[in-house]
């Protein structure tokens, strides 16, 4: 039984030359995740393609004209479960016309898997892929040098491509990066140790997955509580409730902490802490619970209860990082609905201070939003919301905004 | 390790509370489709979490295809009773007794496409403008593709390759008139993920699930019910099996297992040595290879 088990979240980048439909049909084969009929059914579909074997890159394709172009359009998600962790993967696709898809898995991600094709080493997809992960603040970072088996197995070549790895790494904001030398078709330090590299003495990929220390991922210190919706029972026996119901976006809260609620600036103290019909001491991130309050206080969606010596800043300005996800390009001094927690207020691109090339990371001059646009942008809001850095703070530090005209999602931001 | 993490239950759990949550806040008229089946029992199980002390804020909607397991109805009326929420039912037959919708013919007919119809009739009549679903992405190539908020065009349909991209945990539920969404808060759930959780929470669930003695029909690897609903072939033959089924769909294209699977702890054990995936029995999901895509982009669940 695996009660104790932690949620790993991680996505994978990279296009299908590199491999990553492959590594991940290994990772969920060798760990014995795929079903017979499901492996049935791929045998079938790769003998039908005349293809050699099983083509365990097919267990990824999902829609029908994927399948048929033989390629991933959109994020994916996989599951699969070991005696030690249940993982997510979020599956992207690696080309940079699909930067907004990568951005999508990346956002909720604990790890950023990349593949690099021991073949050729670092390429600007590479470095494309290590921004976004940094970009997004993924905290871990494993750099898959696969085909390992179409160089020989050889650890000179891996050492180079850790060392230009590293060269372009040093220059962005990753904590955690880990290299692993495999091959994902062989099976070589996927799931099973290789007995082609002895010369690698770290962990194959999947147990590097399940060890990997994420109990720091969430911020502890920063207490956070987005009100998404009002509790108030309509019957006899609870006819006083009041509790705000949400999600602890960081930090911990405590029965009879001082509170203050955003952004009235209203202090109360917390009475009670309540998941269903339990009662509890204290709630951290990232649980759903109801909090009541010792003070009658008006508190609707979009406030923010904090804890009273740290709050967060209460801003109508704000400066973000911005990945246009949309077709259309943004309109000059558009207004958009922009969300942030549970808030929703209208707002203004005002400025686009620079544009990102995304092949060479450089800053260059240039105010127009297209699709897979990364910009850092200034932005105004109708009112103030209650903001965070998204490097300190991942839930709090994050928005989206949506056009009116079309209700579509058009970029994701994140404060600088 | 520090003690503030949370198991990979209570985390499944605090995200499907939060999506739940979530759809009440920005939808003006949610319900939830209920099936009788165990996901959208998990649902309004968490439905119920996520709101109390207070009531369920919206009523269920069956989509009742005619073609039920009794235990299914019986179940669905005891859960209403116990909730005190409103039902609101869909009737397949209302729609073929209207001419909406024309029954299927052949040897494995079923009414299963037929619901798309009733599903979007039920949905435009009663103004719903998000339909919470038990959906998992684990569950079938194309729900691994679908959104915690999933749009639905005018004509209900879903469209895979133009989604709205999801991000951290902003939802994005706006929408036009007569276009609506579906929400799946159970997600990110496995199959094994339902029953350690149905286990650990002691939800009760339709006795169908449990190993019990039927008489069945082996048809196409699976044994098929019989009911008043099934037309026998010449050479099949009703025998009484010791089964369980797997889910619970309409009676006639519903295939169970023999098993002695009696109590949910055994149901857990006997789920997590299964080779098979849980649709693998469900004659509509074996039509082709995208039967279920081609569904959803219809309307389908």
């Amino acid at each position: 039984m695996i009660d104790n088990n932690q949620l790993l979240r991680f996505t994978t980048a990279g296009s299908v030359d590199d491999g990553k439909s492959t590594l991940i049909g290994r990772l969920l084969y060798d760990s014995k995740s795929i079903f017979e009929d499901q492996l049935a059914s791929i045998e079938n579909t790769s003998k039908k393609k005349g293809h050699d074997g099983v083509d365990l890159a097919l267990f990824t394709d999902g829609l029908r004209d994927e399948r048929e172009q033989g390629i991933t359009i959109d994020v994916a998600y996989r599951y699969f479960t070991t005696p030690k962790r249940k993982f997510i993967i979020a599956d992207t696709p690696g080309h940079i016309q699909y930067t907004r898809n990568m951005v999508t898995g990346a956002s909720t991600a604990n790890v950023a898997t990349i593949l690099i094709d021991a073949r050729h080493g670092v390429i600007e997809q590479t470095k494309r892929h290590a921004f976004i992960a940094s970009l997004l603040q993924i905290p871990h970072i494993i750099v898959c040098v696969n085909k390992m088996d179409l160089v020989d197995f050889s650890e000179e070549v891996f050492n180079k491509i850790v060392a230009e790895f590293e060269k372009i790494s040093s220059k962005m904001l990753v904590k955690d990066v880990r290299f692993i030398p495999m091959s994902a078709l062989l099976g070589d330090n996927v799931v099973n140790r290789s007995e082609n590299m002895p010369w690698y003495l770290g962990a194959p990929m999947l147990h590097t997955l399940e060890t990997m220390h994420i109990g720091s991922d969430t911020n502890k210190v920063d207490a956070r509580f987005p009100v998404q919706t009002v509790i108030r029972p309509q019957s006899d026996s609870h006819r006083d409730y009041r509790g705000y119901a949400g999600r602890v976006a960081s930090g911990i809260f405590r029965v009879g902490d001082e509170v203050t609620i955003m952004p009235s600036g209203f202090t109360s103290k917390i009475k009670t802490i309540d998941l269903h019909d339990e009662s509890l001491e204290e709630a951290h991130a990232p649980m759903s619970v109801s909090i009541t309050l010792e003070d009658d206080i008006d508190i609707s969606r979009g406030d923010m209860i904090v804890r009273s010596n740290n709050k967060p800043d209460a801003s109508q300005d704000i400066e973000v990082m911005l990945c246009w996800l949309n077709n259309n390009p943004a309109r000059p001094r558009a207004k958009y609905t922009i969300k942030h927690t549970s808030n929703d207020q209208k707002a203004m691109i005002k400025e686009v201070v620079y544009k990102i090339d995304i092949n060479t990371l450089e800053r260059v001059n240039d105010d127009s939003l297209n699709m897979n646009d990364i910009c850092k942008v200034k932005i105004r809001t109708t009112k103030p919301l209650m903001i965070d850095s998204y490097r300190e703070n991942r839930t709090t530090g994050s928005v989206i905004l949506v056009d009116d005209a079309t209700n579509e999602t058009v970029a994701a931001g994140m404060i600088v | 390790m520090s003690k503030y993490y949370l198991n990979y239950l209570d985390e499944l759990e605090s995200e499907a509370i939060f999506i739940l949550r979530e759809v009440w806040a920005q939808f003006q008229n949610p319900v939830i489709l209920f099936s009788g089946g165990k996901d959208s029992i998990l649902v309004t199980h968490l439905a119920k979490k996520a709101f109390y002390p207070a009531k369920i804020p919206f009523p269920l909607m069956h989509v009742d295809t005619g073609h039920n397991f009794p235990e299914t109805i019986k179940f669905r009326d005891d859960i209403i009773k116990e909730l005190g929420v409103e039902l609101i039912v869909g009737s397949v037959q209302e729609s073929i007794d209207e001419g909406r919708v024309a029954e299927e013919k052949g040897k494995n007919a079923t009414r299963n496409a037929l619901q798309i119809t009733t599903l979007l009739d039920a949905i435009e009549s009663n103004k719903i403008d998000c339909a919470i679903g038990g959906g998992r992405r684990d569950e079938e190539k194309a729900r691994a593709k679908e959104r915690f908020f999933s749009h639905r065009d005018d004509f209900g349909q879903w469209d895979p390759k133009n989604q709205r991209p999801e991000l951290w945990n902003l939802f994005n539920g706006k929408h036009f008139q007569g276009e609506h969404f579906r929400a799946f808060p159970i997600s990110n759930w496995t199959e094994m993920d339902v029953w350690n959780y149905i286990k650990r929470e002691n939800i009760a669930i339709p006795s169908l699930y449990f190993a019990h003695e039927r008489e069945v029909v082996r048809r196409e690897g699976t044994w098929i019910p019989n009911s008043e609903f099934l037309i026998l072939e010449d050479h099949e033959e009703v025998v009484v099996k010791k089964i369980r089924f797997r889910t619970l769909g309409d009676i006639t294209i519903t295939g169970g297992d023999e098993s002695d699977a009696d109590t949910l702890e055994k149901i857990a054990a006997e789920v997590a040595g299964m080779r098979n995936t849980e649709r693998g029995n469900r004659s509509d999901d074996k039509r082709s290879e995208s039967a279920m895509e081609d569904r959803k982009r219809q309307g389908y669940f």
